[in-house]
């Protein structure tokens, strides 16, 4: 079969190409992995920028910066960036890094659409991007897209429509690439549960994404058709019912909010018990946790809906099955506090943004805990609380662990110790930051200040101005983090292959730091 | 041979840089702009050509890439493998793109419609704006969306041309079992047969599905404007015809590489997807023939 291959064994290929090409034709998993990286690090400013603007409209009542319309559009505009741009691009940026190395494979599964599922995201952006500068400007209806508003847009509401059509077709790629890869590239004794958590929780997360994004498809090409077609899909007028959209919407959506915190969960599994010094506490029901936080995500969804006038039963159905969601959660946050019971604990970055996930993640569930229940979600829906406790989730939560994971992985890709200074003050900068941009916005909202809005009452004015100035010394500091990992790539201290005195278990760790462009070549023996 | 990764004899082929990713995605921006400079009226549907055009050569140099490969011998039973699973999963997602459709096709027919008519808790929509309105199935909505003034529209009757649609579209899933089971018996005369008559009874569909929106358009009053009974007929059953449409030239393709000789009785992934994914398409069909057609 391949026999005509093997005489040229040890040919240039073990080398990466050269130049530009590279990274335009490259397979290799750690190319396209690096790429996702770096564009999920520059969505993340792009993304930044637009809240910073956000909050300095928000500094004090009144509208001094930005016209009403431009800002609906930087709201509309800040959650795709950050959602499809930053946190999602980033967790499959780690999965291309680590999934390979850590179950003992030479690559992924299917290198060409790997490559293909990254080089899709910048084009979607572009096209994404450009709708700020085309007739009606870029979409201002929010993220969630709800008709008939979103369906009112200028010349950018196909552009917009279309862009979530790429970013879906990159994310399905991504998904089953992670799926095959991990089912039938596992090194020998590589069995499913000796399977690292980050793989565990990434396997769970691309069954979710396979399930959901084509149904974001769907809905959005309902939009399209009911704004050129004349379909009636939303339109009550013809039968349809706008909170249709809503249902299919949040089917996709709520899934969508688990697969930007499932991998997070499966980066602080493998950076708590490193620098506890033990092995991961109830590691079976850490995935069996995962497995039901996924199937109860998708019967959930109707949750963001309690304000539409569903009948009682389903609202009853949706608040209980929510608050379900709350034990297996639970089952997690216990295990990763038990992991570090009696464990040899040290400080380095990774472990203190992992424990600042722990905090902080924990809060953002329990707004969501208060947020679940109908009666009190009548008075929440559409205020700052909602906003309070989704950033609570997405930012401590998504962003911090992804930053933990690069802070434990960076020495292992570019094999430099990073600036440990540095990266302690980036922590405790954007820890503290993060909570005087978002602890005040609970206030904000119990106190009624509704979300999406530019100006607002002078009652709101001191907890907002708070807001701002933690959003500027959150952004500032973010700078920081690029200058670390910079810093890092281009020089530093050697590392070792372990990194860590810690002794981390797992595969990555028997590889040379940096890894050599091809890890497996012969797949390890697991016992 | 020059840009195969080497690898000892049997070990999972990794391709060593491919140009065809990058140019897919290119391919993407450019049909997609097309499409948006098209809808909104920027320039003539003509800005749709250079797209579908790339994207006619992207199938031809990507899968040209992949066949010349497989004829090499590079990919071992592990590397099907990922095939078999990437495809499964493929068909899996557009699974629930359709479930999308059918959701809507649900809610529509049990929630929005009867709600409408004044059923449930909650009949203000009902009696305020819409009091004369009967909540029943099939419906162009309360203000009678659709081509004919007094708003009246015919549905096709499931036991006409779509009876006979489901007869062929069955009948082409026997017959491509037919080609594979003559595939892996080495009787290649059988397997050109049956595969031909696949596809040429997939064509068949498409063309019968074809005329009968050409009476619903003329003559029935039933066009996407129909309202909510308009819109999910012709979304559900023209993404399905469209599917039917790649799986009919998926089988052509499989038909050409059968007659220039390629695949093995024991190796034969792609015959194998492309029968998966006509399968699948069978598979909506009966769920459209139930729930669009018949009930």
């Amino acid at each position: 079969m391949a026999h005509a291959t093997a005489d040229h064994a040890h040919d240039h290929h073990d080398e990466p190409a050269k130049g530009i090409t590279r990274w335009l034709f490259t397979t290799n998993h750690k190319d396209i992995g690096t790429m996702y990286l770096v564009f999920s690090l520059i969505m993340f400013f792009v993304g930044g920028s637009m809240a910073m603007v956000i909050r300095a409209e928000l500094f004090k009542p009144g509208l001094q910066l930005v016209d009403p319309v431009l800002f609906n559009s930087l709201t509309t505009n800040h959650a795709l960036v950050m959602i499809f741009g930053a946190v999602m691009p980033a967790f499959v940026g780690l999965a291309n890094w680590m999934i390979p190395m850590q179950i003992g494979a030479p690559d992924m599964a299917l290198p060409r659409m790997n490559n293909f599922s990254f080089w899709i995201l910048p084009f979607a952006f572009t096209i994404m991007i450009l709708t700020f500068f085309v007739p009606g400007g870029a979409a201002a209806g929010g993220w969630t897209l709800y008709p008939p508003l979103s369906i009112q847009g200028g010349d950018s509401f196909p552009m917009l429509i279309f862009a979530i059509h790429m970013m879906g077709a990159s994310s399905i790629m991504g998904a089953i690439n992670i799926i095959v890869t991990i089912m039938n590239m596992r090194a020998p004794g590589m069995t499913l549960l000796k399977m690292p958590m980050f793989c565990w929780t990434w396997l769970i997360t691309a069954y979710l994404l396979i399930l959901v994004m084509p149904v974001l498809a769907g809905a959005v090409t309902m939009l399209l058709t009911d704004h050129f077609f004349h379909t009636s899909f939303f339109n009550a007028g013809g039968g349809g019912d706008p909170v249709m959209f809503q249902h299919i919407f949040w089917f996709f959506g709520h899934p969508e909010v688990y697969i930007m915190i499932l991998p997070a969960f499966g980066i602080v599994s493998e950076i708590i018990p490193t620098f506890s010094r033990k092995p991961l506490f109830g590691y079976d029901s850490m995935v069996y946790a995962t497995a039901s936080i996924a199937f109860l995500s998708c019967i959930v969804w109707a949750h963001h809906m309690f304000t539409t006038g569903m009948p009682l039963a389903a609202e009853m159905f949706f608040m209980l099955a929510t608050m379900l969601i709350a034990v297996p959660t639970g089952v997690k946050v216990f295990n990763w506090t038990a992991t570090m019971w009696r464990g040899s604990l040290s400080f380095e970055p990774p472990m203190l943004f992992a424990l600042s996930f722990l905090f902080l993640f924990t809060i953002g569930g329990f707004s969501g805990l208060m947020l679940a229940l109908v009666p009190a979600d009548f008075q929440y829906q559409d205020t700052y609380f909602v906003v309070a406790h989704f950033h609570y989730v997405l930012v401590p939560g998504a962003v911090f662990a992804i930053m933990g994971a690069v802070y434990y992985w960076l020495p292992k890709w570019t094999g430099h110790m990073y600036d440990m200074r540095l990266a302690k003050w980036h922590f405790w900068l954007s820890t503290i930051f993060v909570n005087v941009l978002f602890f005040p916005q609970h206030f904000l909202g119990l106190a009624g200040m509704p979300r999406r809005i530019p100006d607002y009452a002078v009652q709101f004015a001191d907890w907002n101005m708070v807001s701002s100035l933690g959003a500027f010394g959150f952004g500032l500091s973010q700078i920081i983090f690029a200058t670390v990992v910079i810093k890092c790539v281009k020089g530093g201290a050697k590392a070792t292959a372990q990194v860590w005195d810690a002794n981390p278990r797992g595969l990555e760790w028997t590889l040379p730091s940096p890894v050599p462009y091809h890890s497996f070549q012969v797949a390890p023996e697991v016992k | 041979m020059s840009d195969a990764h080497a690898h000892d004899a049997g070990s999972y082929y990794i391709p060593h840089q491919s140009p065809w990713p990058v140019f897919g995605s290119i391919t993407l921006f450019t049909l997609l702009l097309g499409a948006v400079a098209t809808l909104n009226d920027w320039f003539s549907v003509w800005s749709l050509l250079p797209g579908f055009a790339m994207l006619l050569l992207l199938f031809f140099l990507w899968f040209g890439t992949v066949i010349r490969e497989n004829q090499q011998g590079l990919y071992n039973l592990a590397v099907d493998r990922s095939f078999r699973m990437g495809m499964m999963w493929f068909i899996f997602s557009e699974v629930m793109f359709f479930a999308a459709f059918f959701g809507a096709l649900l809610y529509a027919r049990q929630f929005s419609v009867p709600w409408l008519g004044g059923e449930g808790t909650k009949p203000f929509t009902h009696l305020l704006l819409w009091d004369a309105f009967k909540g029943s199935w099939p419906s162009n909505g309360p203000a009678a969306l659709g081509p004919h003034a007094d708003g009246s529209f015919e549905t096709i009757s499931a036991l006409g041309l779509p009876a006979v649609n489901t007869a062929i579209l069955l009948s082409s899933s026997v017959t491509v079992t037919i080609a594979h089971h003559a595939l892996i018996a080495g009787n290649r005369g059988v397997l050109k047969f049956f595969l031909a008559l696949t596809f040429l009874l997939g064509f068949t569909f498409v063309y019968l599905q074809a005329h009968e929106y050409h009476e619903a358009y003329t003559e029935l009053g039933l066009t996407l404007g129909t309202g909510i009974y308009g819109s999910t007929f012709f979304m559900l059953t023209g993404f399905h015809g469209l599917h039917v449409t790649i799986g009919a030239i998926m089988l052509t393709v499989i038909w050409l590489r059968v007659m220039k000789g390629h695949f093995t009785p024991q190796r034969h992934f792609a015959f194998e997807a492309v029968a998966w994914y006509w399968h699948f398409v069978d598979v909506v069909w009966l769920g459209l023939y139930v729930f669009v057609y018949w009930l």
